[in-house]
């Protein structure tokens, strides 16, 4: 069984980003696939990575990480205030522990979620 | 006294000098794209040796390498820097994967172990970079969360990008993805191994560092 767990911006929002990479890892690490609304910053992605090595286990392999988000040119300068404003949350975050997703697409703006078949694994 | 002050003074210029005409190029991008690669050819066009070793496992570089003052020259303009050579950036890791590649598994796992290392020098290394090209493997989908994550970085960082769509050579190879995965980068395809288009990469390569 799979487990979506949402994660909504209201939640993140007052986080600092240690709380926030700590918070999703934690919940990846339950074997859950994160739906997080909106996105984290550039170097909260590569510290996400940077601690998603940090803590490799042997029942812990890394994360399958995608962000989708609309193509907002258009809408620049109205989405720059927002972003001021109310922070950046747009687009969709998808984490999920790698011996579960087994690889996320993004093509560009669908995500494809191919995922382990565990039940045949444990079997073997 | 005025003359040792002089002295002084001018060395201190000349120590600033050499320290940006020398900037950092960093070769970027997910494992098995081709960069030591592309290191190696930028190295033996204009140093005579290699940088490091590849492979078809994933991971064979394993820790960043670096050249010092490569100069190089093109239609009488010059360059020098300092190349560094990363390992591949990954979201995971597992020792298994090394086991298809028939590595025995004492391998597999510190070949795992000192990959995981790796990763996490290559991106403590991304701060200090002047200028970075992103490897990426132009028979595969740009997409991928690596290449963005790292492109964003870079980015944020205001750090100039030339992507590098590599293996053009083989007919799977699609730039035209890559470019429209990245329109505000310049993309330069090449073939790293077969040294196809390489006259048209350090065309793009002065771009970047002009």
């Amino acid at each position: 069984m799979l487990t979506l767990q949402f994660l909504p911006y209201s939640e993140i929002e007052p986080l600092s980003s240690n709380s926030r990479i700590r918070k999703i890892l934690n919940l990846v690490r339950e074997n859950k696939i994160v739906l997080m609304e909106g996105r984290l910053k550039p170097n909260e992605e590569t510290d996400l990575i940077q601690r998603t090595m940090e803590n490799l286990s042997k029942d812990f392999k890394g994360i399958e990480l995608c962000t989708v988000y609309p193509n907002v040119k258009d809408k620049f300068l109205k989405g720059l205030l927002v972003n001021i404003l109310i922070g950046d949350r747009t687009g969709l975050t998808v984490v999920g522990p790698a011996n579960i997703v087994k690889e996320i697409k993004r093509d560009p703006n669908k995500i494809l979620l191919l995922t382990e078949n565990v039940r045949r694994k444990r079997k073997k | 006294m005025i003359i040792r002050l002089r002295d002084f003074i001018s060395n201190v210029f000349y120590k600033l000098f050499q320290q940006r005409k020398s900037l950092k190029l960093g070769i970027y991008g997910p494992p098995n794209a081709g960069k030591t690669t592309l290191a190696n050819r930028i190295c033996r066009d204009w140093i005579g040796e290699e940088m490091g070793s590849v492979s078809k496992i994933p991971h064979e570089t394993r820790n960043v390498q670096q050249k010092e003052k490569i100069k190089i020259k093109h239609k009488r303009k010059e360059l020098t820097f300092n190349l560094i050579d990363t390992p591949g950036i990954a979201t995971k890791i597992d020792y298994e994967d090394f086991l298809k590649f028939r590595l025995p598994q004492k391998e597999a796992k510190k070949r795992a172990k000192e990959a995981t290392k790796g990763v996490i020098e290559a991106i403590k290394w991304l701060d200090g970079m002047d200028a970075v090209l992103v490897v990426v493997d132009a028979t595969l989908n740009p997409y991928s969360q690596v290449n963005l994550t790292i492109i964003g970085n870079l980015a944020a960082r205001n750090i100039p990008v030339l992507v590098v769509a590599n293996k053009i050579d083989i007919r799977k190879a699609n730039i035209k993805k890559v470019e429209s995965a990245f329109p505000q980068y310049e993309v330069v395809g090449i073939s790293a191994e077969k040294g196809h288009n390489v006259e048209e990469f350090y065309e793009s390569l002065f771009r970047l560092v002009k």
